[in-house]
């Protein structure tokens, strides 16, 4: 993986200093809180209900156990001793204050980590695919792009003042394991003649205007990217909507001014900065590609499994995924226990996941933006080791793609913006589906929750979503059917009038109960949702 | 009777990173200056204004003055970066809501003087400017960006 040099480390170590001094000038009044707030806010740091939370990026998801054990012990020191994996691959610290952080993001620092950019409006940081560099079905490893993209983005002088917060997701695979068109930008590496590039979509989104990004190019090479994503952002931050937080987004100036347009207006653009020498030469990919170099792997390492184990062998079916490279796996750990905080893990369980990533996985780990965590490369004659250890910390829950794991974000438990709790939700679908056979029996079932219309919980892209809402002043639960973050992306429907919170439990069973009636074999319930249509589950639910 | 196109006489800049004297003509609007006073030599742009308009006038223009209205309309950025693109010399100068932890921004991307609403405290401005001696990617100053150290 991606290591600092000792450009990197003096900015990110220079960053460490600028905030020490913007919480300096805020503790002592210099600085208003309306002053502070977009400064606080490009560095990670919420004033959320409680308490100040502090989001520390996970670039690309990818991480080593000497900075999981970095997480660790922020969240024993500074926090309750626990933190909370995010939608976005990065990691949130809810108990956090605000005299800390700059002595947090200095011990960050020493293991290559920072918090810059994961709030404000400005460019996020990049998500990419969990099984980068281990899935067979990749033409590339995409994180040297998104490391490249990473750098450019990095206090970027004319795009830290966006209309809006602008993601960016790379991933080389035809399978869409990152959301990718649900992105402001989303970048898909493809081969045309052997030459390794990128098709750029653009204008995806969630929030309370879903969209579904368009492809604006259908190749770009390395050499051009920069310029050309220098120009998608200009045009943007020229054009795109101020006068309305929610029309903000560039999927609303892609929406207003339509697809053409923009990528006209972004190929003029491209056209002059394109002579400004603003890309990096091929050298500087080839230097951080290297950074990605497969690890060494046993050609020799056996490619059986003594299944004998029956608890152990459903945990291999349900959340080990096949690798590239023969007698490896990559492996799904579960932050989603049945009755858990979905994306939650202790400070123990972070060391112990870090452990396991040194002992047995070529020391990388990698957080998914289902909020689980992932050992990518690891021999499958230690699986059986690796899955005994993960049970001891609570961590072997076999459930990956199942009803209950489920996307959650904090919601009214910590989030000033929500209107509505998501984790009460969460644990109450997951107790109603405890039993696992069951779950199994619906197979994949991506449920996900948002609090409120901003979508962090990503309910659009569930196949089951289910938005939680204020009704004068009760909580209340719209359901929302057929939604997909994957490469067959789609957006959920609303199937009609919410529910409280044990009634939408009710009616998500009436819909797998439908589902299980209606199903052919070899169908999830999308396929079933997409063959039968609306009307049966609607039926169901409302009668 | 001041003529309703002119802006206010432009006030003296706070701050100023040339070594040329301050042009002390007042800026006239983009529109003004496109509808034939275009023997003027100062222009202020407000933030939605199209900056690539003035173009094709750069070679007889001394001051653009970019209005910044709230510190998070962040258009006079891109203005400020467009027209240093274009070749302009001249002075290029960020007024309304600027604040101090923007300037390096804003010298990264061309402006040279500050008019800001409120009184910008030195002593921070200092420690501001002085912070970073690295820069990932290549902008309107000179800054040689971080792939170029590498690879010379």
């Amino acid at each position: 993986m991606y290591r600092y040099d000792e450009y990197d480390q003096a900015i990110v170590d220079a960053r460490v200093d600028e905030f020490r001094d913007q919480v300096a000038r805020r503790l002592s009044g210099q600085l208003t809180e309306d002053q502070f707030k977009p400064l606080r806010l490009m560095n990670g740091l919420y004033l959320q209900l409680h308490a100040y939370m502090l989001r520390v990026a996970v670039p690309y998801g990818t991480l080593d156990s000497r900075q999981m054990r970095m997480l660790g012990h922020i969240a024993r020191t500074y926090d309750r001793g626990y933190g909370h994996f995010t939608t976005r691959q990065n990691i949130q610290f809810n108990w956090i204050k605000l005299d800390d952080t700059p002595d947090i993001l200095a011990e960050l620092a020493t293991t290559q980590m920072h918090a810059i950019q994961t709030s404000g409006n400005c460019i996020r940081n990049i998500s990419s695919d969990q099984y980068a560099g281990a899935a067979a079905d990749e033409v590339a490893d995409p994180r040297p792009w998104a490391e490249l993209i990473r750098q450019w983005s990095t206090f970027h002088p004319e795009f830290s003042y966006l209309p809006r917060k602008f993601k960016i997701a790379v991933i080389a695979a035809d399978e869409d394991r990152a959301a990718m068109r649900l992105h402001d930008i989303g970048i898909q590496l493809v081969r045309q003649d052997g030459v390794l590039g990128a098709r750029i979509f653009v204008g995806g989104g969630m929030g309370r205007t879903p969209m579904i990004a368009s492809l604006i190019r259908d190749f770009v090479t390395a050499d051009d990217l920069m310029s050309y994503l220098e120009a998608a952002l200009r045009v943007y931050n020229r054009y795109g909507r101020r006068d309305n937080i929610y029309k903000a987004r560039i999927k609303i100036l892609l929406h207003e001014i339509g697809a053409d347009e923009y990528r006209r207006q972004v190929e003029e653009e491209f056209s002059l900065v394109k002579q400004l020498g603003i890309d990096p030469p091929a050298a500087e990919l080839a230097r951080i590609t290297a950074f990605f170099a497969p690890p060494a792997f046993d050609a020799d390492a056996p490619d059986t499994v003594d299944r004998s184990d029956p608890d152990f062998a459903v945990w291999l079916d349900q959340n080990v995924a096949a690798h590239k490279q023969p007698g490896y796996a990559i492996v799904n750990i579960s932050l989603k226990p049945i009755g858990g905080i979905p994306g939650d893990a202790s400070a123990d369980q972070i060391d112990l996941m870090a452990d396991l990533a040194e002992r047995y996985g070529f020391d990388e780990l990698r957080v998914t933006h289902a909020q689980n965590i992932v050992l990518p490369h690891v021999r499958k004659a230690d699986l059986h080791a690796i899955w005994q250890a993960l049970s001891g910390a609570g961590l072997a829950e076999a459930n990956l793609d199942l009803i209950s794991d489920i996307i959650a974000c904090p919601g009214l438990d910590y989030c000033a913006l929500a209107n509505a709790r998501s984790i009460p939700v969460a644990q109450k679908i997951q107790a109603r589906f405890a039993d696992r056979g069951r779950q199994r029996e619906l197979g994949e079932l991506k449920l996900k929750i948002s609090g409120c219309i901003n979508a962090c919980g990503h309910h659009h892209a569930g196949h089951i979503g289910i938005l939680g809402v204020d009704r004068k002043g009760t909580e209340n639960y719209q359901l929302l059917l057929g939604g997909s973050g994957a490469e067959d992306v789609s957006l959920g429907k609303i199937t009609g009038p919410g529910f409280d919170e044990d009634g939408v439990v009710d009616a998500i069973e009436r819909v797998t109960d439908r589902y299980l009636a209606e199903r052919v074999e070899g169908e999830r319930f999308l396929d079933t949702y997409r063959r039968v249509g609306f009307a049966p589950f609607k039926e169901a639910i409302y009668g | 009777m001041a003529d309703p196109d002119m802006t206010s006489v432009a006030a003296e800049p706070q701050l100023r990173f040339r070594d040329d004297e301050p042009h002390d003509e007042p800026a006239v609007t983009l529109d003004a200056f496109l509808a034939g006073q275009s023997n003027a030599t100062a222009v202020r742009l407000e933030a939605g204004d199209d900056a690539r308009a003035l173009i094709d006038h750069l070679d007889r223009i001394a001051l653009v003055e970019v209005s910044f209205p709230t510190f998070r309309d962040g258009r006079g950025y891109s203005a400020a970066s467009i027209l240093r693109e274009a070749g302009y010399h001249g002075e290029l100068r960020a007024a309304g809501d600027v604040l101090v932890d923007q300037l390096p921004l804003m010298r990264r991307c061309g402006f040279d003087s500050f008019v800001p609403e409120a009184e910008i405290d030195a002593a921070t401005l200092r420690r501001s400017l002085d912070r970073y001696d690295l820069r990932y990617q290549t902008a309107a100053d000179a800054a040689v960006p971080v792939w170029k150290r590498r690879h010379g």
